[in-house]
């Protein structure tokens, strides 16, 4: 990497951001001044922006644009931001399209200021992805979770809401602090905030001792807790099923994805570049000195999906189910990075995407069933789908597939690469884990085949066919497309991964 | 002028730390578990600026610990807040009461 950019040069490269500030000031404007078309107008100006900062991301990735560090190296760019950019600017889009109808409402409570919030979210989250320096970890994690915090409890009279909100604020709080009491052990460490400061002053004092510092060591321990809480991987997932029910179902898609793509995106440029832990598998010997950090993310992986799955098993809330089903994808993902391996990343980098398809559209599915029985979540409302909403089910069907990692959808060509990576590591430990993954795959059969069986093989109450809203036949068929082609058709999306992240070091 | 050894402040932002936490963990008022969040964090900026006053190279120490307070007092905004909606709602704010979510 060339020696990092000053601040004024530094905006050049920082585009993306740029256009999103500069939207979220426009829509609170906009919001302020303008009477007519308030919803649509807002709405317009953060498309605007979203495609401006997806589109310049992959004008870098394409144009081959090489790495850079930004503001005196605080921030990076990269092909590695520009992929997670991406995705999160899809994110977000897809999650406006889909409160687009409750936000043009004359009930929707200031459908401005939940647009100006997404926004924020967003950039928090493509810096999140971009940060090379504890500080802007730390900045980063907060400014998502600050947001998150309030779009939980958007609805302010709900009692569920307003609980959601309470319980993720106060888990926030305990998990940020954790963090920031292990950041403040890699700073005594290594005098420094950077990552590639910290890097070279563990492995100086690795060598040194033989073994990796304890400062590291406790401080890493628990800078976990501010990642896993953010991807929600045990034993900080408490947060997740709660806040998941009682948060309106477009925050809940969002938070299911949004956070847990960047908190992985994060999560994994501070173990590569802070630690130096990932590696090309193919290269012997250097996987010894990722030993501590390959079992720690071992036992988080396999301790989360057992949690995540064996819980889901009893749910009768859907949208719960999902919620301790996202619990256990975070364990898959952790899965392929237990092997500390580039191909661990780039497997992990596909998962996600893979994930974000096929997750969005199953919570798009209980919104628009919800919505026809009047809030009803539970299980029981999809009782009969399959003749009362064909197109709606078979989409359905289709994610839930796809989330179990049956082939031919999506879901199976990513968990195929996230266990290839974790194999290629070799050795007992890797396969222990791999096992553990397996079986956890078999137990969450159960419980999305609960949902396939009563909307196909149950008779409703009701068998007139339901009126779902066009918008969400269209949203759902354009999410379930990738899901299923992706899962025949990957390898020029896994190059594309494989491209950009070529030039993380 | 450095009279009182590292360790001294370390031991005490560790003991900080110890009993934000297990107030977090034991007490039931919300308000109360706020300030266990806070005393928490005051802990990290106590180790951070001693960190950084026995080997001042740069002043990173001190400047991320004004960053924590400026961020902590913008959560206990949001938190607060939201422990407001919460009582408005329930009317009462022990954390025991926050139960309409579990399986």
């Amino acid at each position: 990497m060339t020696q990092p950019l000053d601040n004024l040069r530094s905006l050049a490269y920082f585009g993306p951001e740029l256009a999103l500030s500069g939207a979220i000031l426009l829509v609170i404007l906009w919001d302020l001044v303008v009477k007519q078309a308030r919803v649509a107008g807002a709405l317009a100006i953060a498309f605007a922006a979203l495609a401006v900062s997806a589109g310049l991301s992959v004008q870098a990735i394409v144009s081959g644009a090489g790495s850079r560090g930004l503001f005196n190296g605080l921030i990076a760019f990269d092909g590695y931001t520009s992929l997670f950019r991406i995705l999160i600017a899809f994110v977000t889009a897809m999650v406006l399209v889909f409160s687009k109808p409750s936000l043009e409402e004359k009930s929707a409570r200031e459908p401005g200021e939940f647009i100006t919030l997404l926004l924020v979210l967003t950039l928090g989250m493509n810096l999140m992805a971009a940060s090379r320096n504890l500080l802007m970890i730390y900045l980063s994690l907060e400014m998502v979770s600050v947001i998150s915090f309030v779009l939980a409890g958007f609805k302010l009279d709900d009692a569920k809401s307003s609980e959601a909100a309470l319980k993720y604020v106060v888990f926030g709080g305990v998990a940020s602090g954790i963090m920031l009491y292990g950041m403040s052990f890699l700073f005594g460490v290594s005098q420094s905030l950077n990552l590639s400061d910290i890097a070279a002053k563990t492995a100086e004092l690795t060598a040194q001792q033989g073994k990796v510092p304890g400062a590291v060591f406790v401080g890493v321990v628990c800078m976990m807790a501010g990642f896993g809480y953010k991807i929600s991987a045990a034993p900080f997932h408490m947060w997740t099923p709660d806040v998941y029910e009682g948060a309106p179902t477009a925050v809940t898609a969002f938070l299911s994805v949004g956070p847990k793509a960047a908190g992985f995106a994060v999560m994994m440029r501070f173990f590569s570049e802070a630690l130096g832990a990932v590696h090309d598998a193919r290269i012997a010997g250097t996987v010894v000195d990722a030993a501590p950090w390959a079992i720690l993310i071992g036992c988080l992986a396999m301790a989360t999906m057992t949690i995540g799955n064996l819980s889901a098993l009893g749910q009768d809330n859907v949208k719960r189910m999902l919620a301790y089903s996202s619990i256990a994808h975070a364990g898959y993902m952790l899965l392929g990075f237990s092997g500390m391996s580039k191909v661990g990343v780039a497997s992990i980098a596909f998962y996600v995407i893979t994930y974000c398809f096929m997750n969005l559209g199953a919570f798009l599915v209980v919104m628009a069933v919800a919505e026809q029985n009047g809030g009803d979540e539970t299980v029981g409302a999809f009782r009969g789908l399959g003749r009362r909403a064909p197109v709606l089910a078979i989409v359905m069907a289709v994610f839930l597939f796809s989330l179990t990692g049956l082939p031919p959808m999506a879901g199976f060509v990513g968990k195929f690469y996230l266990f290839s990576a974790l194999l290629e590591t070799g050795g007992t430990w890797s396969w222990t884990v791999a096992v553990v993954g397996v079986l956890n795959s078999v137990i969450s059969l159960f419980y999305y085949a609960r949902v396939l069986r009563v909307m196909f093989l149950e008779d409703a109450v009701a068998t007139e066919p339901t009126t779902v809203r066009p918008m969400f036949q269209v949203t759902s068929l354009a999410l379930a497309v990738p899901t299923l082609v992706l899962g025949v058709y990957w390898s020029p999306v896994y190059d594309f991964v494989v491209r950009s992240l070529a030039t993380v070091r | 002028m450095n009279s009182i050894p590292l360790e001294y402040f370390l031991l005490v932002a560790a003991l900080l730390f110890v009993i934000g936490a297990v107030g977090f963990l034991l007490r039931r008022n919300l308000l109360v578990l706020l300030m266990s969040i806070e005393l928490m964090l005051n802990a990290t900026n106590l180790t951070l600026v001693a960190y950084n006053r026995f080997r001042p190279e740069n002043h990173a120490g001190q400047i991320f610990a004004f960053f924590v307070i400026a961020v902590a007092a913008a959560e206990a905004a949001v938190g607060l807040a939201i422990v407001l909606a919460f009582f408005r709602v329930r009317r009462t704010i022990r954390s025991d009461d926050a139960d309409l979510l579990r399986n």
